[in-house]
């Protein structure tokens, strides 16, 4: 497939995040990825908008950006905010590490980016935002399972 | 999300159908606890993944307050039929080691 892009903009709205894990999901299907790896992708693009929702914005409005580009059939996915950033990267991406314990929150959120995705990355700027960049292969030889 | 329940016995047994986020949770905490607390002579709570076509990292936390809750009235609780995407997310979690899969 030739390469492609697609950009989001929406509200911080939790009604918002089925809607950006099914457009991206969608937007990848002409390169006939597996369901497993519509899954991985689904998911992991619902873990980083409902960060943005949850944390970069505390339930404040804001907008959300999710940009995605196919190239030599990997998807790579850009999802940024302008929100209140991430007070220490490496905590917060460890497994079961939350600012919001007493909200049922399990902490594993970006566990689950690193580990669905092929590649993970995630820079902030306290007060100014955060952005993650992920990586799928979306017609790997060998599937991770 | 659509919440259903059945009664065995001492068997309280929920199934889900739809999509967990953290828009769909709330609703489905709150039918759910009120189940729970409806039916406080139940020893055994099964929550059926069955029909739950999505689930991201709000299905954990959503399942560790419910075991909570369960613990707190004597009661076990157990998954049942989460379907591989469901599932991916749970095992990665190590929340059956907690919450058993049945």
């Amino acid at each position: 497939m030739t390469k492609n892009y697609l950009k989001l903009q929406f509200y911080s709205l939790p009604c918002n995040q089925a809607f950006a894990r099914d457009a991206v999901a969608a937007f990848c299907v002409d390169c006939n990825p597996s369901l497993s790896v519509l899954s991985d992708i689904k998911t992991a693009v619902s873990e980083a908008v409902t960060n943005c929702t949850v944390h970069a914005y505390k339930g404040n409005l804001g907008i959300i950006t999710v940009e995605c580009e196919i190239e030599d059939n990997a998807l790579h996915i850009k999802v940024s905010d302008t929100g209140r950033g991430i007070d220490d990267i490496e905590k917060a991406v460890q497994p079961f590490y939350t600012t919001l314990p007493d909200d049922e929150r399990s902490g594993m959120g970006f566990t689950i980016m690193q580990t669905f995705m092929d590649d993970f990355k995630v820079n902030s700027i306290k007060g100014e935002g955060t952005v993650v960049y992920m990586t799928k292969q979306l017609n790997p030889e060998v599937e991770n399972v | 999300m659509k919440v259903q329940t059945a009664r065995s016995g001492g068997v309280l047994r929920i199934k889900l159908s739809g999509e967990m986020d953290e828009y769909s949770a709330p609703q489905v905490r709150a039918a759910c606890d009120s189940l729970i607390d409806k039916n406080p002579d139940a020893r055994q709570i099964i929550i059926n993944l069955e029909d739950v076509a999505f689930m991201d990292s709000t299905g954990i936390g959503f399942l560790i307050g419910r075991y909570k809750k369960a613990k707190r009235g004597n009661m076990t609780l157990k998954v049942e039929n989460p379907n591989f995407a469901a599932d991916k997310v749970l095992s990665l979690s190590g929340i059956y080691t907690l919450i058993p899969k049945v």
